[in-house]
């Protein structure tokens, strides 16, 4: 497969707790920064001492072998799980004692590693509770069809149109969200957690079950939206062609700590993480 | 886009017009211009418990169908209506004899059966709505029961504009108007079956509306898939607990229509087997589904009346005509060939649509 998405060349220098980032994003304030974060379950350090810092316009990510804790790490950026250890910036506010819901109102969105959509409604629909708290109106003036409910529910159609076209699906606005081809479903859940309106995207195994023309589709699209909406994105994956074409900053975890940073030359060539992965050669 | 917003459209113009024509029909019927329809006298005194119990039905599809949870204890939103609805309709003809005031009394018994169920609503939601499933039911359950109970301790009476209440006491100066565990006595009927047909319009409106709006889908979103909606920055508790209390809001009210409508009404009424057989209803008629539940409340209670002749078999006959539609409309192969008549019978009109 030859590949057609070129990364541009950035350079890396070094952050606030020993973390990386793009030279172009170190006069802003980062989107996310983490300090000493973990989480226990009942002894078991899922998560330990996790330091990471993402630029305004990064895309980085996080990678690591099967049960190495990522998902747990993006469960406690979303708090799904609150940290036992620890803290959370995003955009400079510390998150702690907060909520899912409030967690996304301060900048986070996300899609899951299961897709998670409302499957028995559309595809509009899907994108247009997204949208909940962009474009609002209160619940009465919705039962009883006031001026403020018809420019709010032509507001959210439009803007869901516009969103849904960045992934060339508005045609699919009427199907049935759990009807979508795989795919189709993961790029819709992007479009979801794009309608938030985040400063930050965490994407969950975006490429899986994705044939390598999709992945390379994804990849420029993932550039495109970021470049677009000024967001920075973070994501986990096991595609390494997607991670090393894509991500500008990687950070490796193994057994819940981080073993590696840095550029995805550097993670390529770094015998600890190829350790990780592969094991160890046998002496001899 | 166009054709979803039209088939909603379209699947609400049908549930509107089905009701109206039903209600015009009816009126037909009562007036008797055309001679050989009419309706027997068992039937005109079902009409208005029949506007009742679609009211009731469509309300707790909001909480069964559409918000996801299952809530056992919908008669006792009723309950609190139809006590609250007659104690205010008959202090404002207490308050004021001489004028008369029925439209007014009965406008306000129904606002008051609303607001009092709605705050019922919140009250019990608070601790029920940190519950899911199972749980739910079960306190919802006892919530019903334990209203039911407090109802029948409550004593009322009035002299003149004056409200005297007592709590187990039932030795009240005055003209009493609800007796513990009498229930209401002596009543003024206000409910009309104009009356019912309005409130079961104004039902469709409050929840079709919301279920096609943002709150409707959050609520939606959130039976769903709760951790997906949350992610989104969806408030779960906010719009579990706005469905929850519009659906006792509707209760309330088609309790104070309820007990309206009959000169003696006792809180025994309202028991559990009232919560089951609305809920039976709305089964039947297929959770979530408007009209179903408009349907199936419609038939099943003129059901019983129509089976009197089989006598002491009545109710063998009814438990056996639920569980046949039960089976049937969940058989996949019956299931199949409606979907493919149905396509049949569409696949021109939509052809015909597309050339206009």
């Amino acid at each position: 497969m030859t590949q057609k998405y070129k990364r541009e060349p950035v350079k890396m220098v070094p952050a606030p707790s020993h973390g990386i980032l793009p030279e172009r994003d170190v006069l802003s304030r980062p989107v996310l920064e983490t300090r000493n974060l973990g989480i226990d379950f009942g002894g078991l350090h899922a998560v330990e001492d996790f330091n990471l810092v993402i630029g305004k316009t990064e895309i980085a990510g996080l990678i690591g072998p099967n049960g190495a804790g990522k998902t747990t790490v993006f469960n406690l950026l979303t708090k799904v799980y609150q940290p036992t250890m620890g803290t959370i910036l995003i955009n400079g506010r510390d998150t702690a004692g907060m909520n899912t819901v409030q967690a996304n109102k301060l900048g986070i969105a996300r899609t899951f590693q299961n897709i998670r959509l409302f499957g028995n409604m559309s595809v509009e629909d899907n994108v247009r509770i997204g949208l909940h708290n962009q474009i609002g109106y209160s619940t009465v003036s919705g039962i009883f069809r006031l001026p403020s409910f018809w420019k709010g529910e032509r507001e959210q159609h439009e803007r869901a149109l516009d969103l849904l076209s960045i992934f060339d699906m508005q045609d699919l606005a009427d199907h049935q969200a759990g009807s979508l081809p795989y795919g189709a479903q993961r790029r819709l859940e992007i479009v979801r957690a794009l309608a938030t309106n985040p400063s930050l995207l965490l994407l969950d195994e975006p490429a899986a079950g994705m044939n390598p023309h999709e992945t390379e589709e994804l990849m420029e699209n993932i550039a495109k939206i970021r470049d677009k909406f000024k967001i920075a994105v973070l994501l986990i994956e096991h595609d390494m062609n997607l991670v090393m074409g894509i991500c500008e900053g990687i950070c490796v975890l193994n057994y819940g700590r981080v073993i590696a940073k840095g550029t995805p030359e550097e993670i390529q060539n770094n015998p600890i993480v190829i350790e990780a992965y592969l094991g160890k050669r046998k002496e001899g | 886009m166009k054709t979803r917003k039209s088939k909603s459209f379209s699947g609400n113009f049908i549930t509107y017009a089905m009701v109206i024509v039903a209600f015009l029909l009816c009126e037909l019927a009562l007036s008797g211009v055309i001679p050989g329809f009419k309706m027997s006298r068992s039937l005109k005194g079902q009409l208005v418990p029949i506007c009742v119990y679609i009211v009731m039905a469509v309300s707790l599809n909001l909480t069964v169908g559409i918000s996801g949870e299952l809530s056992l204890g919908h008669a006792g939103f009723m309950s609190v209506g139809a006590f609250s609805g007659i104690l205010v309709s008959q202090w404002l003809l207490s308050a004021f004899p001489e004028t008369n005031l029925e439209l007014v009394r009965l406008l306000a018994a129904l606002a008051t059966g609303g607001v009092v169920a709605a705050i019922a609503g919140v009250l019990i939601g608070i601790p029920v709505l940190r519950l899911r499933g199972d749980y739910l039911a079960i306190v919802t359950l006892a919530f019903g029961e334990i209203i039911r109970n407090l109802l029948n301790c409550v004593y009322f009476s009035f002299e003149g504009a004056n409200l005297n209440f007592s709590f187990l006491d039932p030795n009240l100066p005055g003209n009493i108007v609800i007796n513990g565990p009498m229930g209401a006595i002596g009543v003024k009927k206000l409910a009309s079956f104009e009356a019912g047909f309005i409130l079961v319009l104004f039902t469709l409106v409050v929840v079709l509306n919301l279920i096609n709006s943002r709150s409707g889908r959050a609520i939606m979103a959130i039976r769903d898939n709760r951790i997906a909606a949350e992610s989104v920055g969806i408030n779960v508790t906010k719009y579990r607990m706005l469905a929850f209390v519009i659906s006792a809001a509707l209760a309330g009210m088609a309790g104070a229509l309820y007990g309206l409508n009959y000169s003696t009404v006792q809180a025994a009424k309202f028991k559990f087997d009232t919560s089951i057989l609305v809920l039976v209803f709305v089964v039947l008629g297929g959770i979530g589904n408007i009209r179903g539940s408009i349907i199936a409340a419609t038939v099943l209670t003129i059901l019983p009346e129509m089976l009197r002749e089989f006598g002491n078999y009545r109710m063998l006959i009814y438990a056996i005509v639920l569980i046949v539609v039960m089976l049937v409309t969940n058989n996949p192969m019956l299931k199949s060939t409606l979907d493919s008549l149905k396509g049949k019978i569409f696949k021109k009109s939509v052809k015909e649509g597309d050339k206009a």
